[in-house]
């Protein structure tokens, strides 16, 4: 075992045997302090900040992007850390959640601007927003089933490849869908979530960053409660059989299919609710913005973290978005880092960096076969 | 459980610790007992099966039968169809031609997850666990194939049931809780399937590694476990592939009483096996393969006088030809 693996579980097993009090104000204290972290501004802390340089992003806002692809890597996680399906397209979904509240809630979608003809409904009508969001994850959900049902049948690479396809094909959609998306131009006035106005301007609007990221908190953390909540019943045991061996399953009883397609659309409507806040924060979406590279970064997040363990993919999330953003000076060398990074990961870390107990465990036991079989030879 | 067998874990493997383990508690197992139903009644039709892969006939007009509280053996030299027949059994594949009938339903053509929902339950040949998964979670997904809650009834878990006496946790605040809005059907399946899962890994007699990765365990551990999974679906007939395979004789002793109990529960058994010795030892009947076909049925003593058999077994003398 290596010497990491071995303090991080030491340290496991300490956490683990601290009374559940503890552990529950351990917690709360955490939230608190994400919760403050827009305004931390106490020195050395504040180097965490993205905006010291004149040529920073604001902080708020990188908060927010980290926070949206947690959501993210919570839902592929189901994917590809419980279910073991490898999912390339999920650019796709994370498109359809931040186009459905676009298309619906916008008064210059085409969308709306036919439903206003149709129904001789004034200027100002489009669907309001907390209509947009059942739409959107339910649009995405559906997406997640169609794409689903007939690849499913695939196993390994070939899903792989397919997925990739959707992702692709989402956005070539909408790029070419010129009556209905607006192609290239994209869609504006994209609606945000209701709220009293404060100052004669909208609870969420555009320059108190802030308040996106606290709203996205808490959809994450009520996210990874339900994420939780599957992963420990019989649904996260039939998707770690299904990874495990997936016609002994089949053949103990587990509905394979079933399960599979729950995981896809489980995961499909997560990332459609991280596509919605982020359409929604940005009051704009256009196809570039959902280009096939965010699925690799999307996976990378996943792996990287440690798939399986939601706290591994928390983390994984947070590293690939914030620094990034953090060390921006340095952005012509950000593919060059990514990929050392990634590299370095695989050779000296393949499981990830916090991985779950058990896919650590999974590693390090090949790691002895790898090395009995060499001694053998 | 482990008080039962304070071996070392290195030692526990050998037959004698192991059968400490398995023999004391063999009669207190009353949840794990079910009803099996009217005994001698037919359970099991192999219909005139035949199977074709392409050219090759891996199954020609096979037809037998499963009686209810039986220990059926099938039996016949490498390469017979043996397993094949399982696989038919168990919806792996479909006959080219004939039927599968269990409690009279024509089975053959279904899935194999809705086979075992209708009551059979097999182990395999080459050991297929879920190797990253403990012992006792191994089992439990077997427990989840007799469980109702869904997807979503795991996720909001609003489907209350109202709890009895036994039923109701200790801690004062959660016990009024439940009393006011009950349990979540959930919650009393996770702990029901637990407990039942615990039992069988008593039953087959691992219960002291429960919490190990199955990957882990000792070949003969495996084996059991595979047993145990089985038995958790709550079959009405369990196959056996196998399952002294590799087994020292002391182990296959042990196996043999393992069978006899799995019977004295309510289950309906089929083993195949090799080992001549443990399937007249432990079968009522049993019916003999090779090449595919059917050659002999019978009472263990008379299979085991069976010219037919004797030949397949240890090839023609040459007088006879």
């Amino acid at each position: 075992m290596s010497i990491i693996t071995q303090y991080t579980n030491r340290l496991r097993d300490r956490l683990d045997v601290l009374p559940t009090w503890v552990r529950a104000l351990g917690l709360l204290l955490v939230v608190a302090l994400a919760f403050y972290l827009p305004y931390l501004n106490v020195l050395p802390f504040a180097y965490i900040r993205t905006d010291l340089s004149a040529t920073g992003t604001d902080w708020a806002s990188v908060l927010f992007l980290v926070v949206v692809y947690m959501i993210v890597a919570v839902g592929l996680n189901v994917v590809i850390g419980l279910a073991g399906l490898l999912d390339l397209g999920y650019v796709g979904f994370y498109a359809l959640g931040a186009y459905s509240v676009a298309l619906f809630g916008s008064t210059s979608s085409p969308v709306v601007e036919a439903i206003q003809n149709k129904f001789g409904l004034s200027e100002e009508w489009a669907v309001p927003f907390a209509i947009c969001v059942p739409i959107a994850i339910a649009m995405a959900l559906i997406a997640g089933v169609i794409l689903g049902a007939p690849t499913l049948r695939l196993r390994g690479d070939y899903l792989a490849i397919v997925t990739m396809g959707f992702g692709e094909i989402i956005r070539i959609c909408a790029r070419n869908l010129d009556n209905v998306t607006n192609g290239a131009a994209g869609i504006t006035n994209v609606p945000v979530p209701p709220g009293p106005e404060v100052d004669g301007r909208p609870f969420f609007n555009v320059s108190e960053p802030e308040r996106w990221y606290w709203l996205a908190l808490v959809v994450l953390i009520i996210l990874i409660w339900m994420a939780r909540r599957l992963e420990h019943s019989r649904v996260g045991r039939a998707w770690l059989a299904i990874r495990e061996d997936e016609d002994a399953a089949a053949i103990m009883g587990v509905a394979a299919f079933k399960y599979k397609l729950w995981a896809f659309a489980i995961g499909a409507s997560l990332g459609g609710m991280a596509g919605l806040l982020f359409g929604s924060k940005q009051q704009y979406v256009e196809p570039n913005g959902f280009m096939l590279n965010l699925s690799f970064l999307f996976v990378a997040m996943v792996v990287i973290g440690g798939s399986g363990n939601i706290l591994g993919v928390l983390i994984g999330a947070f590293l690939l978005t914030y620094l990034p953003e953090r060390f921006r000076e340095f952005q012509e060398w950000r593919p060059f880092a990514f990929g050392v990074a990634l590299v370095a990961v695989m050779i000296l870390r393949p499981q990830g960096l916090v991985p779950s107990r058990r896919r650590a465990r999974e590693f390090e036991d090949r790691k002895v076969e790898a090395e009995e079989a060499a001694a053998d030879v | 459980m482990s008080d039962q067998n304070p071996a070392t874990p290195a030692s526990r493997e050998s037959h004698a610790e192991g059968h400490v383990a398995v023999a004391p508690d063999t009669s207190d197992h009353a949840m794990l007992s079910m009803d099996v139903g009217q005994v001698g009644e037919t359970l099991l039709e192999i219909d005139h099966v035949t199977l074709r892969f392409g050219g090759v006939v891996a199954l020609n007009d096979v037809d037998f039968s499963i009686k209810r509280g039986e220990i059926l053996g099938l039996i016949g030299p490498n390469g017979a169809g043996k397993t094949t027949c399982f696989n038919v059994m168990t919806g792996v594949y479909t006959p080219t031609s004939g039927e599968v009938r269990f409690n009279g339903r024509a089975i053959s053509g279904n899935k194999p997850h809705k086979i075992n929902q209708l009551g059979i339950a097999r182990t395999f040949q080459n050991i297929r666990l879920f190797p990253e998964m403990s012992a006792l979670e191994n089992v439990m997904v077997g427990c989840d194939a007799r469980h109702k809650t869904s997807v979503l009834g795991a996720l909001f878990r609003a489907y209350r049931v109202r709890p009895t006496e036994e039923q109701l946790p200790a801690n004062p605040l959660k016990r009024s809780l439940a009393k006011v809005f009950g349990i979540s059907r959930h919650t009393l399946e996770e702990r029901g399937g637990r407990e039942r899962s615990m039992e069988l890994l008593k039953f087959v007699g691992i219960a002291d590694r429960a919490h190990e990765l199955s990957r882990n365990l000792p070949y003969g551990y495996q084996r059991r476990l595979e047993i145990a999974r089985a038995l958790a679906t709550e079959p009405q007939l369990l196959c056996l592939d196998e399952p002294a395979a590799g087994f020292n004789p002391a182990e296959k002793e042990d196996l043999m009483d393992l069978i006899r109990r799995i019977r004295d529960l309510g289950h309906t058994v089929l083993v195949i096996e090799h080992d001549m010795k443990l399937v007249l030892g432990v079968t009522d009947r049993i019916v003999v393969l090779e090449f595919g076909q059917k050659i002999a049925e019978g009472t263990p003593e008379e299979v085991a006088r069976n010219p037919k058999v004797i030949a397949a077994y240890l090839g023609e003398p040459d007088d006879a030809a």
